[in-house]
């Protein structure tokens, strides 16, 4: 490890110029793919469920929910392999120094996760197929590779992710990489409590984005079975989830506070280190001090502790070469908070749901549950994008923890601002493509009642035998 | 073992250069098809082909990419510091083309196809030419061991735009072999002479290069030169053979044999490449022992990919036998 590292750190003026354009781009990249990930993961399961209530209770509305459901999830697919496509070219393009000192190491997650890449494409599409050529439940079955793999592929992902946050599983000699013991490297000290927080994330945000759409839908007026359904499956699942996260997530922030402690300062913007630390809602670090926040007395300490008088190690606790800076901190800060709150709304809105449930076994009659439910898909990105972005800015300024800061895994080559220009307008067209496609889908469904859209992975339809001569008419 | 993890990549290399070659290839004639009417048929023949194996040739490049990064990180540190012109522009092709195939399909007017249609043709010939100048850029040395060599050197010189046109070419001659075959077994009469035709005038243009090409690695990359005549010249024989055996076949076989032997000229010139390179990574100067991971990362590269092998094999014949069957009923 060495003090080399710690002192390049101080110039930061010295940083390289690509280290912006590649922080920018690698942000904007993960931020769209993460929007994805979801529906490979968990609007998979969502179909699954569709699918089994349609076979168990006889229901031709279930089947045909899960049928079209499993089509908006091939063309997701399809976009998810191409932006997963280029984050693999990224992480060497703007990232050699991580890959070429790391790369013995925190490739083989990577490794692992191909192969469910790979299963879960071949299974996407003899689920897709087998829609009327399988029979009901051979066909059923054929869709839970899709969901396992989709859960096998995070966990490599996030595996890599953890041991960015606490590497662990090498020798070091000097700066090279001499010995690896692949086990540890995946199953890092992060590693569990990183997964389960993702996996019941993307249950989250699929719920709630699929159930928005129905809920927009009867808003408008559709009030039919089908459409109740489509609302029922993805709410039902989301607000079972949702509590469970917010559980989950208090027992998260202790493993932070023991294991990244850096991280936790700036989570709950401790510049000094103490005990009796409050929770400071809002609020901004500037000059060295919070300020504008709002304080609930001892609550850091006691969230952390269950004790007032917890200690807990503030920003002054990491050398100055390696602090982040104040810009960062309050990104974390403000980016957990919202976090915290936005699952909160949610939570509500489910036990708003839960409780017209318990009392009547129907929807709350309010026009307002159905707006709130409109936006509920919104919100949960929100959620998960700003809790990916405690993660990840979180780490900074290091790359990997303790052993590789950021500025030395920038790549030092070209005019990063050209290739980020260009990934922006090309994803900027891919998402404009995405919506549209999805929204023809939706037209000829809804309007034109038509059922068989070719979706990528999806049957050929026969070829033409004869030449037409339509052009010579 | 750090042979073995070579094998591996290169493997992956080969048949990303065999699957996803075809695939650019059927995309080059897509490009040169002509206006919306007159190229409508054999467009239809292209999509028919391409869809079914487009996934797997995203997963070899991933492959190759994780491969290299895992099993050889300073190598592929130091060609992403070099080559990083035409692999960010093959990266950018390579969404173009993705998103082209994700959307099309389920487009169904002709102006909306046409749209997504062009910039899947298009990105289809640039992104083998970029990976063709990075291969030449490779193999004529002109990655050093600490990476950052020469932006626009390392890729425009001799021996990679002969990589990049070769690319290009050999694409287009195995995808009109392909397409031939696949026109026949569905007995489309015209659609097969249109393509056969194609054939024979790039397999023209690919001997007219191969020839060229002798001239220019001679000039250019002595020492590639020497070991493809050396090592390499079994496979590079093969590969014309194969090649004109292709050719030869495509009226009288079964759709299946001609199609066999295309892919072996494709891949007959890509496994000369790697044999004229062994025992090196880089050029001439980096050995692939120098440049491997440690031991356990090895034999965890090849855990995984025997393991990929075992669970994706089965699954992907699961899905073709599927398929065969479908169409059985249907027909």
């Amino acid at each position: 490890m060495g003090l080399a590292p710690l002192a390049g750190a101080a110039l930061s003026a010295g940083d390289p110029a690509q280290l912006l354009p590649a922080r920018e781009q690698m942000a904007f990249t993960l931020g769209f793919h993460i929007v994805l990930v979801p529906f490979g993961l968990a609007f998979t399961f969502l179909m699954m469920l569709a699918n089994y209530r349609g076979i168990r209770g006889a229901d031709a509305d279930a089947l045909l929910l899960a049928e079209r459901w499993s089509k908006v999830a091939a063309v997701l697919f399809a976009v998810g392999a191409v932006s997963g496509t280029v984050l693999s070219f990224e992480m060497g393009l703007l990232w050699p120094g991580l890959m070429g000192r790391f790369g013995a190491a925190y490739g083989i997650p990577f490794g692992i996760e191909g192969i469910f890449f790979f299963l879960e494409a071949i299974f996407v599409s003899i689920y897709i197929y087998g829609w009327r050529r399988l029979r009901p439940w051979p066909h059923f079955w054929s869709g839970l590779p899709v969901v396992l793999s989709g859960a096998g592929g995070t966990a490599s992902v996030v595996a890599a992710n953890g041991w960015m946050n606490l590497p662990g599983g090498i020798t070091l000699s000097g700066d090279r990489v001499v010995d690896v013991n692949p086990l540890a490297v995946f199953f890092n000290r992060a590693f569990w409590y990183e997964f389960v927080h993702m996996l019941l994330a993307a249950y989250i945000v699929a719920g709630f984005m699929v159930a928005a759409t129905y809920a927009a839908g009867m808003l408008r007026g559709r009030r039919d079975r089908y459409t109740r359904l489509g609302f029922l499956i993805p709410f039902t699942v989301a607000s079972v989830v949702i509590p469970l996260q917010i559980l989950f997530g208090d027992v998260i922030a202790r493993e932070v506070f023991h294991k990244e402690p850096a991280k936790f300062a700036a989570i709950e913007l401790v510049p000094q280190t103490g005990d009796h630390v409050p929770e400071t809602l809002g609020g901004l670090l500037v000059d060295g001090k919070v300020r504008y926040g709002i304080d609930i007395p001892n609550g850091a300490s006691m969230l952390s502790g269950f004790s007032p008088s917890t200690r807990i190690r503030g920003l002054d606790t990491i050398p100055p070469p390696v602090r982040p800076a104040p810009h960062l901190v309050n990104i974390v800060h403000l980016s957990f908070d919202v976090m915290v709150f936005t699952s909160f709304l949610l939570l509500g809105l489910s036990v708003w749901f839960a409780w017209a449930w318990w009392r009547r076994r129907d929807l709350p009659r309010s026009r307002w549950f159905l707006r709130l439910a409109t936006v509920s898909g919104v919100v949960s990105v929100i959620c998960l994008e700003t809790g990916w972005i405690v993660t990840e800015v979180g780490r900074q300024p290091w790359t990997v923890v303790g052993l590789l800061l950021t500025s030395d895994a920038v790549t030092t080559r070209g005019n990063m601002w050209l290739f980020f220009a260009g990934v922006l307008v090309l994803y900027v067209a891919i998402g404009a493509g995405t919506i549209f496609v999805l929204r023809s889908m939706h037209h000829r469904w809804r309007r034109l009642g038509v059922d068989d859209v070719d979706v990528p992975y999806g049957p050929e339809p026969p070829l033409e035998q004869q030449p037409t001569q339509a052009g010579h008419a | 073992m750090s042979t073995l993890a070579a094998v591996i990549l290169f493997t992956g290399v080969v048949l990303y250069a065999i699957f996803a070659g075809a695939d650019f290839g059927a995309g080059f004639w897509d490009l040169t098809a002509g206006g919306a009417e007159r190229g409508r048929r054999p467009r239809e023949l292209i999509d028919h082909s391409v869809g079914p194996v487009w996934e797997a040739n995203h997963v070899w490049l991933i492959f190759c990419l994780v491969v290299m990064w895992t099993a050889f990180p300073p190598a592929f540190a130091a060609i992403m510091t070099t080559l990083y012109v035409p692999l960010g522009l093959a990266a950018l092709g390579i969404v173009l083309r993705g998103s082209g195939f994700a959307f099309r399909k389920v487009l169904v007017r002709t102006a909306e196809q046409r749209v997504t249609g062009a910039a899947f043709a298009i990105s289809s010939v640039l992104t083998p030419f970029f990976f063709g100048t990075v291969a030449g850029g490779i193999a004529s040395g002109r990655v050093p061991d600490g990476g950052n060599g020469e932006a626009v050197g390392s890729w425009v010189n001799p021996t990679s735009l002969l990589g990049g046109v070769l690319a290009v070419v050999v694409c287009a001659y195995v995808a009109a072999v392909l397409l031939t075959a696949d026109a026949r077994a569905r007995r489309l009469q015209d659609l097969e002479a249109y393509f056969r035709h194609r054939a024979l005038v790039m397999a023209g243009v690919a001997g007219v290069v191969s020839i060229a090409g002798i001239f220019i690695l001679h000039a250019d990359a002595r020492h590639l030169f020497d070991q493809l005549l050396g090592p390499g010249l079994p496979f590079v024989v093969l590969s014309a053979a194969a090649g004109l055996t292709a050719l030869a076949l495509l009226r009288s076989a079964v759709p299946r044999v001609p199609r066999g032997f295309a892919v072996v000229a494709a891949g007959g010139v890509v496994i000369g490449w790697g044999v004229a390179q062994y025992p090196y990574l880089l050029g001439t100067h980096l050995r692939i022992a120098d440049a491997a991971a440690p031991r356990p990362t090895l034999v965890s590269v090849a855990v995984i990919f025997v393991a990929a092998a075992l669970l994706c094999v089965p699954s992907l014949i699961l899905l073709y036998v599927l398929q065969q069957r479908g169409r059985l009923e249907e027909a």
